[in-house]
């Protein structure tokens, strides 16, 4: 096959080129001649296919996402945002931290252990590009039905693969949830966070400049995997009918990103680094023209001079290969040589593979003929837009209108006890420890908290005790039945869960997973959660730093639930002050933080003891939320509160269950007079939190939430070996450990 | 005046910082040593940390114990210098034959990570002299390749020579961190050569030796203070 050069397409304007199969439209396809003057390369159209995919470009989704940008809320902690590989703020000590969610929900379910195993890989170099030092992970899971053949197949495969990278690059995984719901079953959602930490004066940014430095690409070699895989399967629905496209997913090797992060934090130590990008979807492609666009412009690329892992590859694979474990470095050219020498010494593949220019176009050669002449942004920051169609899904409102409340309610005492026990031992509600527990959440010898607190907590500095909490949240079930309220409960939640924790929230990153862009309804329901999430995080003060969108979550006509998951992250001067979950000292008083009202729409009773869903999602009080944030914080500062915990899916009832068996000690409660104890223990109210005070404590406590107005009711003591409600039901805490325990090693081990 | 001990960094070691860190805690000087590296620099003692070193490619261990610091490693410890392998550095001890015996995969096939309850068996090796025979600790444990297996002569022999250090208790829920974790002959959690300078186990003392980090317990600080006490009184 003759090579596919410049000069060759400029004087075969007619060639036929596949395209369509490489997944670009009429109109894309006419775009780029137009741009090039010219019909493009094939290693140009292969850019072009993989930049302009989705999953790189945005298209469907950046008009909504710019709101981020918009409605940011005043928030000096800000150093980095949106457009970087992560968004970075400011902790106060001279520490910048650094952190981001990501998706990697389609390979997961192709091939779940590599999937996930590669996510992990991918978001710790989007973390380390910045210039810091990776120091946790997190995992947001979602899968189908938990009793489904299929989720036995794909739930050990994600596990292993979370645990099997993410343990060997020594990176504690402190938090994330696990959900499941038949509404994922063919997409399951495998969305990772990191948390990164570096000083100000270290922080990194993608671009190339400084005409004559030179680009390193460092690493693993560059093999046949992953190609395409960004833009045919993060772009592509799920369709029986085509066939399955096995070999797109990248298999990771953790032992060379784990030499890949010390390598990279040295060469960052001895200041020989210009600007960084990591190799992520679209490969060399992506960090070519993204470097090239934020930099100066110009780049030549001697991309024969690549290391292969497969001397067959064509040029257009190589640019196009996800291979994992690379980076790509600008390097001053004196500074070329001890960049190699710590290559070197960590046993890390390094190559110049070419140089910035001080002209205005990347261009690639491949044994000395030019394959690639275009302007870097036009691939990188200029793809297409669409403002997709969208509109309020006509079953909206039968769905808001099948309201929970009149689902039949336990009628006894014995009937509530029972429910109790069905909805703790229900999968979403029960211990996901036999999934955490197959990840290292002690390593690096700085974890403060880790799963199944209210948020993963990290100390970053041992002389200060300066610290950082991250928590992760997303209903889908509260968005599909109203997707501006679901994302900012989503927001609402893990803000109070950090705050829960003592920690201070600072700031958001957000992993959106929708259906495909190109079902009005889904697209609706994107609008809608995008333009939520914008609003609640100007009121609470927390800007949006970065994240990811993830499309085509959906099997033929049926779309995933619209699953916005909200990463906050928060503050803590000194973890000393953190509060657990755990109700650990007996005769401390427990007290109910917020008010409660009948609100049972989407609640995992409905879904656990009816299998509905409908009606409205809790209210959303983002005044409230601020309140108790402060009271909480106030709280753990001070130290009039030992534990805390707050109250989510499952409502009252839950969070006590897991305060008690965390503690190993009980409870002995009361329902306020004239309250339901149905709605008092099931209703998923947001806004709430409950708290054990110790006696001593209690006068100033209560006097601290008087004076700021937030309404805290005494609902009872920490006492026995028993959950017992007072005039209804005991439940022995060796029953609910059984209930909640047991379910989950049940049905997948 | 103060200990050094040095703390062995091969490519894929994960617990470097952390023992570095609990070396200090406990007092003493931790010296980095780097495995291309043979020169021990005058350290005192060495401990082996955990992590993947090599990725644990072909055999967790197998890789590392030919590097150029295991080299040194190996000739003093024949001679006297303490040594302590924790994790994947125990695998490294038993790949050397300082130790005895095999890491295969958990019986479960998964990685664990959990609080582990601990009985120390032997208070006399250079490195429990803090601990008293009979002791329960509970550390955190976090392996896939931790379960310990020998021929039954070098199980009887290990038994004989009270040179299992450190034994899983079993008896007790499973969530307050009692069992055998990875299906460990004998429950066996760490041994220790003849001379008592040698030891590796499983779990992870440099993970238990602050109040607030971790399991929230300090359980594991007497593994290094044991080991100062030693190296300062010689």
């Amino acid at each position: 096959m003759t090579l596919d050069t410049v000069k060759h397409a400029a004087e075969t304007p007619e060639a036929e080129q596949p395209w369509a199969e490489l997944g670009l439209k009429q109109d894309e396809y006419a775009r780029i001649r137009e741009i090039l003057d010219r019909r493009p390369t094939g290693a140009e159209l292969a850019m072009y296919s993989v930049m302009w995919s989705e999953h790189c470009s945005y298209k469907s989704s950046k008009v909504h996402l710019k709101q981020f940008g918009e409605k940011v809320p005043e928030n000096d902690a800000m150093l980095v945002g949106i457009g970087e590989n992560a968004g970075v703020v400011d902790v106060g000590q001279g520490y910048a931290v650094t952190f981001k969610v990501e998706s990697h929900n389609h390979p997961s379910y192709i091939e779940p252990y590599q999937g996930a195993a590669t996510g992990i890989g991918g978001i710790v170099r989007d973390i380390l590009a910045m210039g810091a030092r990776p120091v946790a992970v997190v995992d947001p899971l979602r899968f189908g039905a938990a009793d489904h053949p299929d989720t036995k197949r794909v739930l050990p495969g994600v596990v292993a693969g979370i645990g099997g990278y993410g343990n060997c690059l020594g990176l504690p995984n402190i938090g994330g949830e696990v959900v499941f719901d038949a509404c994922y079953q063919g997409n399951p959602l495998v969305n990772a966070g990191c948390i990164g930490v570096m000083k100000h004066e270290d922080i990194h940014l993608a671009k190339a400049s400084g005409a004559g430095n030179k680009v390193i690409l460092y690493g693993a070699r560059t093999g046949g995997d992953g190609i395409g895989g960004v833009s045919v399967l993060a772009s592509e629905t799920f369709d029986d009918t085509k066939p399955t496209k096995r070999p797109a997913v990248q298999v990771g090797d953790p032992f060379q990103e784990k030499l890949l992060i010390e390598c990279t934090l040295e060469v960052f130590k001895e200041q020989l680094v210009a600007g960084i990008q990591d190799l992520g979807g679209a490969g060399l492609s992506c960090a070519t023209s993204e470097l090239a666009s934020a930099g100066s412009g110009g780049m030549r690329v001697e991309l024969d001079t690549v290391p292969l892992r497969d001397s067959s590859l064509s040029p257009e694979e190589i640019l196009m290969s996800e291979s994992q474990e690379r980076m790509c470095a600008i390097v001053e050219p004196d500074k070329v040589g001890r960049f190699l020498e710590i290559c070197e010494k960590w046993d890390v593949i390094a190559t110049v593979i070419g140089e910035v220019t001080d002209g205005t176009r990347l261009e690639i050669f491949w044994h000395g003929e030019q394959i690639v002449d275009v302007p870097p942004r036009s691939v990188a920051h200029e793809g297409p837009t669409y403002h997709r169609p969208y509109a309020r899904p006509d079953w909206q409102d039968a769905l808001q209108a099948d309201d929970a409340g009149k689902l039949a309610r336990p009628a006894t005492p014995e009937e509530l006890r029972a429910q109790i026990l069905q909805v703790v031992a229900s999968p979403n509600q029960a211990s996901k420890a036999w999934i955490t527990d197959q990840y290292d959440r002690f390593v690096q010898g700085n974890t403060v908290l880790a799963q199944p607190e209210d948020s993963g907590m990290i100390r970053i500095d041992a002389e200060t005790n300066l610290g950082v909490a991250l928590a992760t949240d997303g209903n889908g079930r509260y968005a599909k039945l109203d997707p501006y309220a679901g994302a900012q409960l989503a927001l609402a939640e893990a803000y109070r869960n950090v705050a829960a924790t003592g920690a201070k929230p600072l700031a958001v990153s957000d992993c959106l997973n929708f259906g495909s862009p190109e079902d009005p309804a889904v697209m609706w329901q994107f609008a809608e959660a995008t333009r939520g999430l914008a609003d609640a995080c100007q009121t609470l003060g927390t800007p949006v730093t970065g994240g990811n969108v993830s499309l085509y979550n959906q099997t033929g006509e049926v779309a995933i639930h619209p699953t916005p998951v909200v990463a906050v992250l928060g503050v803590i001067d000194d973890v000393n002050r953190r509060t657990p979950v755990a109700f650990a000292e007996e005769g401390q008083l427990i007290y109910l933080l917020g008010d409660t009202a009948e609100e049972l729409g989407g609640s995992a009773w409905s879904q656990v003891v009816h299998d509905h869903l409908g009606g409205l999602p809790p209210k959303v009080d983002l005044e409230r939320e601020r309140l108790l944030a402060e009271i909480l914080i106030s709280a753990s500062r001070d130290g009039m509160a030992d534990a805390a915990h707050d109250l989510s899916d499952g409502g009252l009832i839950q969070a006590l269950v897991e305060s008690c068996l965390r503690g190993g000690k009980g409870a002995r409660l009361v329902v306020p007079e004239g309250v339901d104890p149905f709605v008092f223990l099931f209703s998923e109210s947001a806004g709430r939190a409950v708290v054990s005070v110790p006696r001593s404590e209690e006068l100033r406590f209560t006097d601290m939430c008087g004076a700021r107005g937030l309404p805290a009711t005494r609902i009872g003591v920490v006492d026995g070996d028993a959950i017992d409600v007072q005039g209804q039901f005991s439940i022995a805490l060796s029953e609910l450990r059984t209930a909640h325990e047991a379910t989950i090693p049940g049905l997948i081990a | 005046m103060t200990a050094r001990i040095g703390v062995v960094t091969f490519p894929g070691t994960l617990d470097d910082r952390d023992t570095q860190r609990a070396v200090r805690v406990a007092g003493a000087e931790a010296v980095p040593l780097w495995h291309r590296d043979k020169d021990l620099k005058q350290v005192d003692a060495v401990v082996l940390p955990g992590g993947f070193s090599y990725g644990d490619y072909l055999r967790a261990g197998a890789i590392s114990r030919f590097s150029p610091v295991m080299e040194s490693v190996i000739a003093q410890a024949k001679d006297g210098m303490p040594v302590l392998g924790i994790c994947n550095g125990f695998q490294v001890l038993t790949e050397t034959h300082l130790l005895p015996g095999a890491m295969l995969r958990n019986e479960s096939l998964h990685f664990v990570c959990r609080e582990q309850k601990l009985r120390v068996e032997n208070a006399d090796t250079a490195w429990t002299t803090d601990y008293t025979a009979g002791q329960e600790i509970s550390i955190p444990l976090k392996n896939i390749d931790g379960r310990y297996v020998a021929d039954a002569r070098t199980l009887d022999m290990l038994e004989a020579e009270g040179r299992v250090a450190f034994r899983y208790l079993t008896d007790g829920e499973a969530a307050d961190g009692y069992g055998n974790p990875n299906g460990s002959l004998r429950d066996i959690a760490g041994i220790t050569n003849e001379a008592g300078n040698v030891v590796g186990l499983m779990p992870h003392p440099e993970h238990a030796v602050e109040p607030l980090i971790g399991t929230g317990r300090t359980d594991g600080l007497g593994f290094f203070t044991s080991i100062l006490k030693k190296l300062v009184n010689a």
